[in-house]
């Protein structure tokens, strides 16, 4: 569904992506895990329009999408849940839900806003309750729940979710990775950024790990749990460390 | 005979080749970052993991030998720390230092599921019993198919390889449906069953997956009709994983299929390197995809071969190889002509009562090479008329005149008598006679 070959991206004059290839087929979770600076987040902003590649091409279902307005590539069916949540303190828990609408056709949205209000006030039942709340007055994982329904309401058939346990506790961390699975059965493909490598492996069906902006190692989640080397490359330790053990 | 992992067997090549440029990346990466061999090679050539963008970008990679193995004897060329290796094979050669193959608890189950596809697509089910002839131990053949053929869930018999009688009341007692072996083996089980006048049908074997030296299609024609079984050939190189590789499938046995998500091939021309069309035969270089323990770039087999990238009729689109020919380092030049085992054979399956064992000799008498053909021939002609005998001999040296352009002596010999574990059939005896350099 998801295809990059060679992705060549650069903050300035620093080469943050030296070269990355990867797919996601249709209804994979496949997680991309790495230390801190490996080149995930810009990744995925590559992907979803923020930054555009030197190089290397992007295709999704079949289409180019490499350089696209990140409008656009809303509009091709791929949704960002941006590191850090960032939901729109101010708003209400309500009001944040139907901006994630915005990109939708008028027609469209007509007809089914109520609807997927709906769906996702059944995945995350404490958004309906605190529907007329300031979404700044929700917890840390209310917040990661909120930022989640709103790309959600862009109907995407493809979500990239950026780092949803980060500055979690366990509980809600929990929570959020029980739900990602449940995007699948609802015809989802999902992209998942992720520094708690186990986390995501743990609900992924394949991964890639990234170290300074290349893959070093990608296979099914399950080879990668046991892998000595993903512990290396998630906590970043050295070579050294790890051998020295 | 059923595709044993359909999703990637018959992948569109769009899809597979996506998968086989992540896997590359990855490979070219960790071997830059933890092997030092390579990382002095690209080094020395002033490049970057990152410059691979492409799949034919790998042709900007140099070559790894067999004697860049051999240096690197026993961990030097290892990617991972020792107690991460599971598995140590070590291939002793009939010459010189052998070669290391080691393995990671995933490189193991790759190699399991690997086996697994090549001996499903050879025929193998979970309802055979199988018999493995080949030698356990360090050798990779006998543990690289056990494994698979346990996957498939088939009934193992680790008999290793030993006397012929023995294999013999084995297939008897425990019914044996499926033997793996080299195919000369196979023959003198086939012979052995001869004399001693045991009926093919006393036995219930159906099926066989040869391999480990070159064999024509005479010999698998014989072996087929003598044991009365369906004989599918099979690849397998121990430097790259081992058996697994790549195999025929039952039904067509077109040309081997290679399991591309875990090796990229390439064929090149033996002299210059230059990367072949498929179609075209070469020499057989093997860039492995997910081997963590060693990986290899651009392995120079010295197999010839040649690539078929058509989609099989059985369904399966992985690409296929031919059935290996012969070895680059197996040819010879003599009096202006080159000659391999191969091309030898070609010509003694055309003529009757010759088996298709030869040995080729090459000296220099005084100025001029000298070559002379042995040849194994039937029992029936060794007892018939001398004329006969004769006749053949001239027929045989005649052909390789008219065919090859050789102007060589035939010897006929007793059969069995040739050394059929000699992996070089051509024996060149000019270097240590002469001052003049052989050709090779």
């Amino acid at each position: 569904m998801l295809v990059l070959t060679s992705v060549v991206t650069y903050y300035g004059s620093v080469q943050a992506l030296k070269g990355i290839s990867l797919h996601v087929n249709e209804g994979e979770i496949v997680a991309l895990i790495g230390a801190n600076g490996a080149g995930k987040t810009t990744t995925l902003k590559t992907i979803s329009g923020l930054l555009a590649p030197r190089r290397g091409t992007i295709t999704f279902r079949g289409r180019p999408v490499g350089g696209w307005s990140p409008e656009a590539i809303v509009r091709a069916g791929i949704s960002q849940v941006p590191e850090g949540r960032q939901v729109f303190g101010p708003l209400t828990v309500k009001d944040n839900l139907l901006l994630g609408a915005y990109p939708l056709g008028w027609r469209d949205k007509r007809a089914r806003l109520k609807e997927n209000l709906e769906r996702v006030h059944d995945l995350f039942p404490v958004l309906r309750e605190r529907a007329q709340q300031p979404a700044a007055t929700l917890s840390g994982g209310e917040q990661q729940m909120l930022a989640i329904g709103r790309a959600l309401m862009a109907e995407p058939r493809f979500l990239l979710l950026d780092e949803p346990s980060l500055g979690l506790a366990p509980r809600p961390s929990r929570v959020i990775f029980n739900a990602i699975p449940v995007f699948r059965q609802r015809g989802l493909t999902v992209l998942l950024v992720e520094q708690n490598a186990r986390a995501a492996l743990q609900i992924a069906d394949r991964a890639y790990v990234l170290e300074t902006g290349r893959v070093v190692m990608e296979g099914l989640a399950q080879e990668l749990l046991s892998q000595k080397e993903v512990q290396r490359a998630y906590l970043g330790r050295g070579y050294q460390q790890v051998w020295e053990e | 005979m059923p595709i044993w992992n359909p999703r990637i067997e018959t992948m569109p090549r769009v899809d597979l080749e996506q998968l086989q440029l992540e896997r590359l990346q990855v490979t070219a990466n960790r071997a830059w970052e933890g092997v030092p061999f390579y990382r002095r090679r690209f080094e020395a050539l002033g490049l970057m993991p990152e410059q691979i963008r492409s799949l034919d970008d790998l042709r900007q990679l140099p070559f790894t030998t067999k004697d860049d193995l051999r240096s690197g004897y026993p961990y030097d060329m290892f990617a991972v720390p020792l107690r991460e290796v599971v598995r140590i094979h070590a291939p002793w050669g009939t010459t010189t230092t052998p070669t290391v193959a080691g393995y990671t608890r995933n490189d193991l189950q790759h190699w399991r599921e690997l086996a697994a596809r090549v001996l499903s697509a050879g025929g193998l089910t979970k309802d055979d019993v199988i018999q493995i002839s080949f030698t356990y131990g360090l050798l990779t053949d006998a543990f690289g198919l056990h494994q698979g053929a346990e996957e498939i869930g088939a009934s193992v018999i680790p008999v290793t390889a030993g006397a012929v009688e023995q294999q013999i009341s084995i297939m008897q007692d425990f019914r044996t449906t499926a033997l793996v072996g080299t195919p000369s083996y196979a023959l003198q089980i086939a012979e052995a069953l001869a004399e001693k006048g045991v009926p093919r049908t006393s036995l219930h074997l159906r099926w066989g997956m040869l391999g480990g030296e070159p064999w024509s299609q005479a010999t698998r024609a014989r072996i087929e009709a003598q044991l009365g079984i369906s004989a599918t050939d099979n690849y397998r190189i121990s430097e790259i994983m081992g058996p697994g590789v790549s195999g025929e499938c039952e039904e067509h046995k077109d040309g081997l299929h290679i399991n591309e998500d875990h090796f990229l091939c390439e064929i090149v021309d033996p002299e210059s390197g230059e990367v072949l069309a498929p179609g075209q035969t070469g020499e057989l270089v093997i860039t492995t995809l997910t081997k963590e323990a060693l990986p290899v770039l651009r392995y120079r087999t010295r197999d010839l071969t040649s690539l078929n990238p058509e989609p099989c009729a059985c369904g399966r689109t992985l690409a296929r190889m031919a059935r290996v020919s012969g070895r680059t380092d197996d040819m010879v030049i003599v009096g202006g002509v080159k000659i391999s085992p191969a091309q030898i054979e070609a010509v003694l399956s055309g003529i009757e009562g010759l088996e298709p064992h030869c040995q080729v000799l090459v000296d220099r008498a005084g100025a001029v090479d000298r070559v002379e053909v042995q040849v194994e021939v039937s029992s029936g002609l060794l007892t018939g008329d001398m004329r006969h005998l004769l006749k053949t001999q001239n027929q045989l040296r005649e052909k390789l005149e008219k065919t090859l352009g050789l102007a060589a002596e035939v010897k006929l010999v007793e059969a069995r008598t040739l050394d059929r574990r000699r992996p070089r059939r051509i024996l060149d005896r000019r270097k240590s006679n002469s001052g003049h350099p052989a050709q090779q």
